[in-house]
């Protein structure tokens, strides 16, 4: 594309240029080997003295049943902190991803586009708004108001201050709008001469959404779906405020719950001295935290890959 | 309706009775997101009723919630994105230069790429981790009984360079806040800007090139200038997020109270009288709103829920500010820019 020129000084400068330039793209892969190196620093390999996996064997951190990191006897069990994650994200993913599909369909299949225009920026702010304000409206909001009278009220459940349903809720909440984005994105991929074939043969449009855009935007669908759990699964600020700081493998979402982000947020917020075990648990259940999105993430991607349909 | 066995299931319509009540069911589901977002919004406001007032911006936290406010975090908010932005930018719109412009289909670069992907999707937390251990605590080398300290005896724990007392390791300062956040927003920047440079046709890029004019020329003249609009954009949105952000923050552990601004300036008189607060600042302890948020939301006593609230509508406002410079800067680029 470019003629021969000669070596000036000129010359030199576009390629100091360019090679700053890829320092740039590249910092972003430094950014990837320091989050891993970290997290094994303290986690797997000891920089000073033992690391965390070397006090507290694997098959123990994976399967005890009691996280009490504070509290004598010192317990490093992480299946409450994994149970309080997946109620959380189990709730989010009833809320968030039928609402958010069933939204898709409608802002790409039925509305009107002055509709879309009215909807779309609602969507817009709906994704954001802080988490931290979505935890305040789990706390103060949903719990009070929404959750104790039909619990309590109605069937007469005892409904904790802080629950798990609350903050499932408000998480769900938070994923609609990236679910919709996503799924629709993959809707309008789908061609328009399918649906025309469809309604050809006869079919409803009932039938055309369900029964061809829908399978014929699989691939799209199952990845967003994916993307967002893993988006509830790394949800922090929610959580720590509407679902509390008290592990607990319960099988009940109306009562306080920590998942692992929240642990996280509370024991590195202050008490606990560097070099502990306390202070290098933190780092197993980060390590924990990233490795089960990064799966979820690579899975996703994954899904969109191979099972993309190509149209011309 | 009966579900047939035989499969051609086309031939067999549903009625329009069903057509009718998916469409009822799709179009809830939409309206239901909005009225959400009406009830968390007027939920908020109402909440926050009767405490948000002028004071409540001019004056620092205090144990009585009357006299609480959230002036530290507006001001350590304004520092730690003021750095932010500082770092972000030039990172994050070489990076996606060099992706679009330079990059060749090989391994290195597919490697960034798929690199890029992943980290958007790192939760934030992890990102708070990766802060405390590299920027607040430097793995832990400096200080009394730091790994220098211990092999070479040397404690080192405080730099002063121009007057300006630098401590080591950091701490929980405002260039702590803002390389983690940095790092926490890099992905999204470099991949808006990637997206409004592939927006220039390559037609631009051919007659600068066939003018005579070098490629680092052409990109800085014709690319970049047709392209700000849309960087601009992603760089807003990313800022937004870094406002709102908390974990990583708390992960820090930036405290709550902070009852001064950093490098004393709280006042423009105060950087009259004293400009050196300026190289200060820095490497001053913060605090930031949704900190003093978090700290106020879980505060058992009721006044403080109402200190929360009028603190999430500062928040709301500073965001809202800032999308509708966003938007105005994508509407005036809309109209101007015709290829």
């Amino acid at each position: 594309m470019f003629l021969e020129r000669p070596r000036t000084a000129e010359a030199f400068k576009e390629r100091l240029i360019e090679i700053s330039l890829f320092l740039c793209a590249f910092a972003s892969v430094l950014t990837t080997i320091a989050i891993i190196f970290v997290l094994f620093s303290e986690a797997v390999f000891g920089l000073s003295g033992a690391a965390f996996f070397q006090e507290v064997s694997v098959v123990d951190f994976f399967t005890g049943t009691r996280w009490s990191p504070v509290l004598k006897p010192q317990e490093f069990g992480v299946l409450p902190l994994i149970v309080g994650t997946l109620w959380v994200t189990g709730v989010a993913a009833v809320v968030g991803l039928p609402i958010g599909v069933l939204t898709a369909v409608y802002l790409s299949e039925y509305a009107k586009p002055q509709v879309r225009n009215v909807v779309k920026p609602f969507l817009e702010l709906l994704a954001g708004i802080p988490t931290i304000v979505y935890g305040f409206f789990g706390l103060a909001i949903v719990t009070p108001y929404v959750i104790d009278p039909i619990f309590q009220g109605l069937f007469g459940f005892k409904v904790g201050t802080f629950n798990a349903l609350a903050g499932g809720i408000v998480v769900g909440i938070m994923i609609i709008p990236m679910v919709s984005s996503l799924t629709e994105d993959a809707l309008r991929a789908v061609p328009r001469s399918l649906r025309e074939a469809g309604y050809a043969l006869g079919s409803t449009k009932f039938d055309v959404v369900v029964k061809i855009v829908l399978p014929a935007a699989f691939s799209g669908v199952v990845s967003a779906f994916l993307l967002a759990i893993s988006r509830a699964v790394g949800e922090t600020m929610a959580v720590a405020i509407a679902c509390g700081s008290k592990p607990n493998l319960t099988a009940n979402p109306l009562e306080q719950i920590q998942t692992m982000t929240a642990y996280i947020v509370q024991a590195t917020g202050g008490e606990a001295a560097a070099g502990t075990v306390q202070y290098q648990s933190v780092y197993a259940v980060g390590l924990t935290l990233f490795l089960m999105t990064l799966v979820l993430n690579i899975i996703s991607q994954w899904v969109m890959r191979r099972y993309r349909e190509v149209y011309q | 309706m009966t579900e047939q066995t035989t499969h051609p299931e086309l031939l067999t319509p549903s009625g329009k009775k069903e057509t009718r009540l998916f469409a009822i069911l799709c179009a809830t589901a939409t309206w239901s997101s909005a009225f959400v977002l009406i009830v968390l919004l007027s939920a908020v406001v109402f909440k926050a009723w009767g405490w948000f007032d002028w004071d409540f911006l001019t004056s620092y936290d205090s144990r009585r919630p009357q006299k609480a406010g959230i002036f530290a975090g507006l001001i350590g908010t304004a520092w730690m994105i003021f750095f932010t932005i500082l770092f972000s930018v030039p990172i994050g719109v070489g990076a996606a230069i060099y992706l679009e412009e330079y990059a060749k289909d090989n391994w290195l670069s597919r490697l960034i790429r798929i690199n890029l992907a992943n980290l958007a999707g790192v939760p934030s937390i992890v990102y708070g981790i990766l802060g405390v251990t590299v920027f607040v605590r430097a793995f832990g080398v400096f200080g009394d009984d730091g790994h220098l300290d211990s092999f070479v005896g040397w404690s080192i724990s405080e730099l002063n360079f121009l007057g300006v007392k630098i401590s080591l390791p950091l701490g929980e300062v405002v260039l702590s806040g803002a390389m983690t956040m940095t790092l926490l927003i890099l992905p999204v920047i470099i991949i808006a800007a990637q997206e409004a440079l592939r927006g220039v046709p390559p037609s631009v890029r051919h007659a600068s090139l066939a003018l005579g004019a070098s490629k680092w020329q052409t990109i800085r003249n014709q690319v970049l200038p047709a392209a700000i609009p849309g960087i601009m954009t992603g760089v807003i949105l990313s800022i937004s997020r870094a406002i709102g952000e908390t974990a990583p923050l708390i992960c820090l552990g930036i405290a709550a109270y902070v009852p001064f601004a950093p490098g004393g300036i709280d006042s423009p008189e105060a950087l009259m009288k004293q400009p050196e607060g300026v190289l200060q600042a820095p490497f001053d302890y913060f605090t930031v709103i949704p900190i003093q948020i978090y700290n106020w939301a879980l505060d058992h006593r009721s006044a403080y829920k109402g200190l929360a609230a009028a603190g999430i509508c500062v928040l709301l406002l500073s965001l809202l500010v800032l999308n509708g410079l966003a938007i105005l800067i994508r509407n005036r680029a809309n109209r101007h820019i015709r290829w």
